[in-house]
């Protein structure tokens, strides 16, 4: 069963058809990747299933039901979860404060809650806390817990990011090129996250430029040109598919 | 753990304390006051600092919710509905015992709301306003925001100018005082103004209370990540319209409820109350305290308005909060309280937290 469906997505901006008549699949449990020239419309798809853009056409589904159309917070609070590429951490808020407000779809404690510091919350902002700080040392980065997210070098600040993102237990993971800006020995730890995401079952979708992290561990790719989809097949598959070399590979060969 | 946030609050009871015991050896309670009309706009502007620091929304039009609440509570303790008595919606109200009466000076019976019934309808109609407000309004960002709550402040302000019911120029007086409690009154008696002091600062200290515990819970988290970064709380699951909306709400309560309180104490409200300069005096305050300050924005507001009250800025007094403003903004928009020092001091704390 598919785990996120996309049918004849489109979106344009103005004349430029951003995304155009795009439709694929995620199945439940792999790692699949979007990959394609700059400005092939791979942050707007995102953008898309995320709900942080209205789509021109199409619609997009998951778990079999239509999200398109839903605010960004409730796609969220269905179990889709996202990086950016240009990285949107919390102005003002501690690593472990950004990781935190990532648990909030699985915590609950409202307005009146907070006000009055019913003692049911105690227990849940604890444990608020505790995952969120076992998530920092999963990405080495505990000991910036309690400094100012913003503050941090660049491959900090693209963990703290992936740490918040996994903090509300997504079964989808957005991710949009998580390795860019990072060095070699972060771009191999990065791989080997990802596939540990992955092993406890939280489905990937992954726009990368690293050609060599992407058919590591990418079990399907999309290739992306122009908006339109101009292939979808398995990383051994991709690699010798003339169009995508032409198109893609072929003009951006030392990538 | 948790408790850290309440270190300051013995602190200001026992300041509180110590400023009224020092005006009675010194024979000043005047300044009592002074200091009372102070922590009922402490209250306000607490709340708006919340919208503004934590929330990273502005208003413009605090001094409406005010005005709401002091005008709302003022007309139906004050007015004599003996004529339309009879009237379906009186009688609705007297059926729960929420009138009272009561005989003037020249033996008519007066009928009214018993004070605590206008308190809680006050309280639900600035709800209601500030739900209907908020909900278009916050849609809006940045200064399109700051127009639109600038556009709310005016019209109420040219209605309470306008209605008949409202005193139009003359506003309302001779508002009764609020018996909160037997034997607690809010009013402006000579022999009440220790009483009445301790009152409003036992208001100030408990709306703290709340939203310090706000401040350090979930949500509040979840409204500092929408200052922060609105779209990537969003896309943490945030409601960010529903957030923003509901401390709008929340500050537009915390300013009725000192707009009442002020009213039955001072006996009358005008429609100065609701004049944009206020709106714009608070936001003052809330920008001088340090924006996402509670402490910085309780201080600024006692003193300033301390200052103000006992006349210190004479007619230039809206002037001196359009200067603040503007002195802020270019110099310092972190707030004056926010030096370097109590970075240290709040550095020190952490690492003394760390170790337990
Ligand atoms: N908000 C917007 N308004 C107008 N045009 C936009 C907007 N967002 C994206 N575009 C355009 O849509 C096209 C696709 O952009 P997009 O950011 O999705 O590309 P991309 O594949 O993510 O590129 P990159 O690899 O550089 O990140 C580009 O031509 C871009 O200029
Ligand atoms: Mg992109």
């Amino acid at each position: 069963m598919a785990l996120l469906e996309i049918q004849q997505l489109s979106r344009r901006f103005g004349g430029l058809r951003a995304v155009d008549d795009v439709s694929f699949s995620v199945p439940e449990g792999i790692i699949k990747a979007v990959i394609g020239p700059n400005g092939a419309g791979k942050t707007t798809l995102f953008n898309l299933i995320a709900g942080n853009l209205p789509l021109s056409a199409g619609s997009v589904s998951f778990k079999e039901k239509r999200i398109s159309g839903l605010k960004p917070f409730q796609i969220a609070s269905k179990g889709i979860s996202r990086t950016y590429q240009s990285i949107k951490l919390y102005l003002g808020m501690t690593a472990l404060e950004n990781v935190m407000v990532g648990c909030h779809t699985h915590s609950s404690a409202g307005f009146l809650a907070g006000m009055f510091n019913l003692p049911w919350t105690w227990k849940e902002e604890k444990q608020i806390r505790e995952k969120s700080m076992e998530l920092l040392s999963l990405l080495d980065i505990a000991e910036f817990a309690d400094t100012e997210a913003t503050s941090l070098a660049f491959g900090q600040q693209r963990a703290v990011e992936l740490a918040r993102a996994l903090a509300s237990e997504p079964e989808l993971l957005l991710l949009d090129e998580p390795a860019a800006g990072l060095n070699i020995y972060e771009t191999a730890r990065l791989a080997e996250l990802i596939t540990k995401v992955r092993d406890r079952k939280i489905t990937v979708l992954l726009v990368e430029h690293d050609m060599s992290l992407v058919m590591d561990i990418s079990e399907e790719i999309v290739v992306l040109s122009f908006g339109r989809k101009i292939a979808e097949d398995t990383p051994h598959a991709i690699q010798t598919n003339r169009e995508v070399v032409r198109i893609y590979l072929g003009e951006d060969d030392d990538a | 753990m948790g408790l850290k946030k309440y270190i300051p609050i013995p602190i200001l009871l026992l300041a509180v304390v110590a400023i009224q015991l020092t005006t009675h050896y010194t024979e000043t309670p005047f300044y009592l006051t002074q200091l009372t009309m102070s922590a009922y706009y402490a209250l306000l502007v607490t709340g708006l600092c919340l919208v503004m620091g934590y929330a990273g929304q502005i208003s413009l039009g605090h001094a409406g919710f005010f005005a709401i609440g002091g005008y709302t509570s003022a007309a139906l303790t004050t007015f004599n509905f003996t004529p339309v008595k009879d009237h379906a919606v009186l009688r609705f109200f007297d059926k729960f015992h929420l009138l009272m009466t009561t005989e003037d000076m020249f033996g008519d019976i007066l009928l009214n709301f018993h004070p605590w019934a206008a308190c809680v309808i006050a309280i639900i109609v600035t709800i209601i306003i500030a739900f209907a407000i908020g909900i278009p309004v916050l849609k809006l960002k940045g200064h399109y925001l700051a127009m639109a709550t600038l556009g709310f402040g005016i019209i109420i302000y040219r209605i309470v100018l306008a209605t008949e019911f409202f005193g139009e120029a003359d506003g309302i007086s001779e508002v009764p005082g609020f018996n909160v409690l037997p034997g607690v009154s809010v009013n402006g008696d000579f022999d009440a103004r220790i009483q009445n002091y301790y009152i409003a600062w036992t208001l100030v200290t408990i709306g703290l209370v709340l939203l310090l515990n706000l401040i350090h819970s979930r949500v509040g988290r979840a409204l500092r990540a929408i200052h922060g970064a609105e779209d990537a709380a969003d896309a943490m699951g945030v409601d960010t319209a529903g957030y923003k909306l509901n401390i709008f709400v929340i500050s537009a309560v915390f300013a009725s409820i000192a707009g009442i309180f002020l009213t039955h104490y001072n006996g009358g409200i005008g429609p100065s109350e609701a004049g944009v300069m206020k709106s714009v005096r608070y936001v003052a305050i809330v920008a001088i305290g340090g924006m996402a300050s509670l402490w910085g924005a309780l201080v600024m507001a006692v003193g300033l308005s301390f200052l103000s009250l006992r006349g210190m800025f004479g007619s230039y007094d809206d002037a001196v909060f359009g200067a603040i403003l503007i002195l802020i903004m270019l110099f310092a928009p972190d707030g004056l309280l926010r030096l370097h020092y109590l970075d240290k001091v709040k550095r020190f704390f952490r690492k003394t937290e760390d170790i337990s």
